[in-house]
């Protein structure tokens, strides 16, 4: 069974398009409320999703491991996440969803066919993610912070996500070294609306990310 | 010998805080080694601001020209040590949240269950 997981936190705006566009390739949408204070859960529901809802805000990372436990709970056996600001194409869920018969995790990676509007900025920044994780974590993956990925039940079970927030993106690639999954990318779309950029990484969200991914580098 | 102001301010203190510690081992809110090291540091303070000299003497032992700067390069360490002690806290306090909110919203999953394939 493919389960889609989307992370929202106050998302009443794009998160029913997102459930909507995404029903049709997989078996369950799933969207984890991460306590919003706006009307995603209603809106996300009225589309045709499953909720689960945080009863306080956790945190991207959190979120994830939410949804992950949760599409497992109801039977998921290949999971995709996706991000509730509309910035992911759902028709491009099947690349995943054949990716997984052969590997156990499947990034989506915006820098490989460069499709989609990424501005140069963003381009950047990216590098310099990617460069942070090899050297934090010794993979060198395209696009380290590319939420669109897919899980097998092998790997959803596995995965242990302890950060709470936007690090997660990182702990992930981590977490795949470590228990040597095998693992694969595939070419996604970069859409960038205003609204996805309003609500994305900041400058200052990215430097504070590095920092805690580096501390966390030294805890571990 | 002179007893001057701040002296008897920290005299005071130092028993207060004493007698602070003492209630709350009485009432079993912390347990008995850190009640024990909160006297030691609370008498220790009384002794050291009473015979300020005391330091002077371990100082020169452990190579450290004035009493007065042993007392803040130990105070300085003890302080990062908490510092370190409360950040490890916090941070599995986190965890431990997380680990509640997510468990209360997959009781959200209880009717849905049935879609298992």
């Amino acid at each position: 069974m493919i389960v889609a997981v989307i992370p929202a936190f106050n998302e009443e705006r794009e998160v029913g398009n997102v459930v909507k566009n995404t029903l049709p390739f997989v078996d369950r949408v799933l969207v984890v409320d991460d306590g919003s204070s706006d009307g995603t859960a209603s809106v996300a529901r009225a589309a045709g999703a499953v909720v689960v809802q945080h009863v306080i805000n956790r945190g991207l990372g959190a979120s994830l491991g939410t949804g992950i436990k949760s599409a497992r709970k109801i039977g998921g056996t290949k999971i995709i996440t996706l991000d509730a600001d509309g910035q992911h194409a759902a028709d491009e869920i099947p690349l995943f969803v054949e990716a997984l018969d052969s590997h156990e995790v499947v990034l989506g990676s915006r820098m490989i066919e460069m499709k989609g509007n990424m501005p140069a900025f963003r381009k950047v920044a990216q590098r310099v993610g990617n460069g942070l994780t090899y050297v934090m974590f010794g993979l060198m993956v395209s696009d380290s912070q590319s939420g669109f990925r897919g899980f097998s039940a092998k790997a959803a079970d596995a995965l242990e996500i302890k950060t709470d927030r936007m690090e997660v993106s990182s702990e992930i690639i981590s977490e795949i070294q470590k228990s040597g999954f095998s693992w694969t990318e595939v070419p996604i779309t970069a859409i960038y609306t205003e609204y996805s950029l309003s609500k994305g990484q900041s400058f200052t969200v990215g430097i504070k990310t590095a920092l805690k991914l580096f501390v966390h580098r030294i805890k571990s | 010998m002179s007893i001057s102001a701040i002296q008897i301010l920290i005299l005071l203190f130092a028993l207060f805080a004493v007698t602070r510690v003492f209630i709350k081992f009485r009432s079993r809110s912390i347990p008995a080694t850190w009640a024990t090291l909160w006297v030691v540091v609370w008498v220790g303070s009384a002794v050291v601001s009473l015979l300020p000299q005391t330091t002077d003497l371990l100082a020169a032992r452990v190579g450290i020209g004035r009493g007065a700067d042993l007392l803040v390069y130990l105070s300085v360490m003890a302080l990062f040590y908490l510092v370190f002690r409360l950040v490890v806290r916090i941070e599995s306090m986190q965890q431990e949240t997380t680990k509640l909110v997510r468990a209360i919203s997959m009781r959200d999953l209880d009717g849905v269950e049935d879609v298992k394939k």
